[in-house]
């Protein structure tokens, strides 16, 4: 089974309703999209990401009302360093869809979806343990895993995997 | 004054007025919290005020260790995140690989996965529902389990030589063909199966202190299920019909005919209701898949992925190469990401896999469904009385390996 090259163009996949959804609201926060091995990847601006959650979580014709993942990649040493990842869920229509936003490496600030989705709290708070990747009007953003006084996130590229010596 | 960890500390700071309230710390080593759970209760007399979980005693760094190893290597880490469904994790990381290379899994191969994995759901139910009956006091059904879970153990060691860390799928398939007499005992269990869980059922279902205990108790709404992110019978047991091995079926689950359990109550007794019937139904999928089982390859025709057979090393120079070049080298996986979901048997289980085209994975997330469906503790238990704490942990079925990873 050769896997088919990816899609690139947003005319193609506007029947996607995800991607409908967002073209619809405000098309210029799309920054790019991918559909690869059946999953349609979409690149949101990182001042519209709460925004275009509740949009996607309130339509009514395909609501993607349930938060599956959200986590962060780190691809040092290339700039923009960090991609937040959401993998959003249609309940009723079975429907997925992956946002991602771009973060500098300097200051990687995001706007939290804590408000959208309560369940965004453990997660957020997770990539900020282990990225370092902070999140404005989060309740509670402390560490999660590491200790409170640990130094360093260890899932950072840079970070090694055995540690500091 | 003694140093405090930061959240008892902030548990005083932020309620300076409620000085009544009692701060009580529930684990991690406490038994009925299941593992390394920490709860910091905030109380006031026996009502619970806040609950707030402290995790990640546990915490392996599992992520970051997959980021060093081959792709075949992470398989066996994959079995100690979630360490009673080893199987179903090996299923959604084989899957998702597969899903990056474009792998097509040969008919046989998926069957016995279908097969293993309800007899994993079934292990890992059986363990659930003794700790949480012997939680509420119920100490016999736990006996009458983890008999069962013996059975289950003997024959996932008659499979793959180990009784709880498997690791018996490989990307491609299988490790090994299932031994001689496997099927027949696979068989032999399934048919007496349903007259233990009758066994079960005759001794909670009706009983008047195990519904005392659990009606009403914990409620979830369907809306705070699903703003949670709750999974599984959780969200299952507050009314949402979803289960992916139905809704997004993998490795074949569109051949198998099988009931979702679905109770509106939302309370600790519907999860337990949802999860009894579960075990009926894995039970029947269990006897299709015996019934339907193809023969064929039980690995895909790959040979620079999927490692040969040893007779075939030592007769055939090519098998031979490929061996020494996947165990030495590894195999390149093309350049993507791939975020594959399974119903694991407390939620969805997904593995979010980046690949940048090498033979070591990028980037191998793991969304556990425990540490999803811990998220819930705190508006279940909230208003409610201490001991019920007890009977929501219990009823959410939570796996700190999962949650910490």
């Amino acid at each position: 089974m050769p896997l088919a090259p990816p899609i690139t163009d947003i005319a193609q996949l506007k029947s996607h309703p995800a991607l409908g959804l967002l073209t619809e609201w405000n098309a210029s926060v799309v920054e790019a999209v991918k559909f690869d091995r059946d999953e349609l990847t979409t690149w949101i601006e990182r001042e519209a990401i709460r925004e275009a959650c509740a949009i996607l979580r309130d339509s009514s014709s395909c609501p993607f009302n349930y938060l599956a993942d959200l986590t962060c990649v780190d691809w040092y040493p290339s700039e923009p360093r960090f991609e937040v990842v959401y993998h959003l869920l249609s309940i009723a229509h079975k429907e997925r869809v992956r946002l991602k936003v771009r973060l500098d490496g300097s200051s990687p600030v995001i706007e939290s979806v804590t408000s959208v989705w309560p369940s965004a709290n453990f997660y957020e708070r997770e990539v900020f343990d282990l990225f370092g990747v902070r999140f404005t009007g989060h309740p509670n953003l402390r560490r999660i895993m590491m200790p409170d006084d640990w130094e360093g996130h260890p899932l950072r590229k840079d970070y090694p995997v055995e540690g500091y010596r | 004054m003694a140093q405090f960890p930061p959240a008892v500390a902030e548990a005083f700071r932020d309620r300076p007025d409620q000085d009544r309230n009692l701060v009580l710390n529930m684990g991690p080593q406490h038994p009925s919290t299941h593992g390394v759970l920490r709860l910091i209760l905030e109380i006031d007399g026996e009502t619970v005020v806040r609950l707030k979980p402290e995790i990640g005693y546990l915490h392996t760094g599992i992520e970051k260790t997959c980021e060093a190893k081959f792709y075949q290597q992470v398989v066996p880490m994959t079995d100690r995140i979630d360490y009673l469904c080893p199987l179903t994790n090996n299923l959604a990381y084989c899957l998702a690989v597969e899903k990056l290379l474009g792998l097509e899994i040969p008919p046989r191969a998926q069957w016995m996965r279908v097969l293993m994995n309800e007899l994993t759901r079934i292990n890992s139910h059986l363990v659930w529902l003794g700790t949480h009956a012997m939680d509420l006091g119920a100490v016999t059904v736990f006996l009458y389990c983890f008999r069962e879970r013996e059975d289950l153990q003997r024959l996932f060691e008659m499979v793959s030589g180990q009784r709880m860390m498997t690791s018996y799928f490989r990307i491609g398939g299988l490790a090994l063909e299932p031994p001689l007499g496997f099927f027949e005992q696979v068989k032999k269990f399934v048919d007496r199966f349903p007259g233990n869980v009758d066994e079960y059922e005759g001794l909670l279902t009706g009983n008047p202190i195990f519904m005392m205990r659990t009606k009403g108790v914990a409620y979830l709404s369907a809306n705070d299920a699903i703003a949670l992110g709750a999974g599984g019978p959780t969200l299952r047991g507050s009314g949402i019909d979803i289960d992916l091995r139905r809704d997004a079926p993998y490795s074949g689950y569109e051949n198998f005919k099988f009931n979702v359990p679905v109770r509106s109550e939302g309370d600790v007794f519907a999860r337990y209701l949802c999860r009894v019937a579960e075990l009926r139904e894995s039970a029947g999928i269990v006897q299709q898949a015996l019934a339907g089982m193809p023969e064929g390859p039980i690995k895909a025709d790959a040979p620079k992925v999927v490692l040969p057979d040893r007779e075939k090393m030592k007769t055939q120079m090519e098998a031979l190469i490929y061996h020494f070049k996947i165990i030495t080298e590894g195999f390149a996986v093309p350049a993507g990401e791939v975020y594959q979901a399974v119903e694991s048997p407390r939620g969805e289980m997904g593995y979010y896999i980046v690949s940048d085209g090498t033979a070591k994975p990028y980037r191998v997330h793991m969304r556990g469904p425990s540490f999803a469906n811990l998220q819930t503790l705190a508006r279940m238990c909230e208003g409610q009385l201490i001991a019920d704490v007890i009977a929501a942990i219990g009823s959410i079925d939570v796996i700190l390996g999962d949650i910490d990873r």
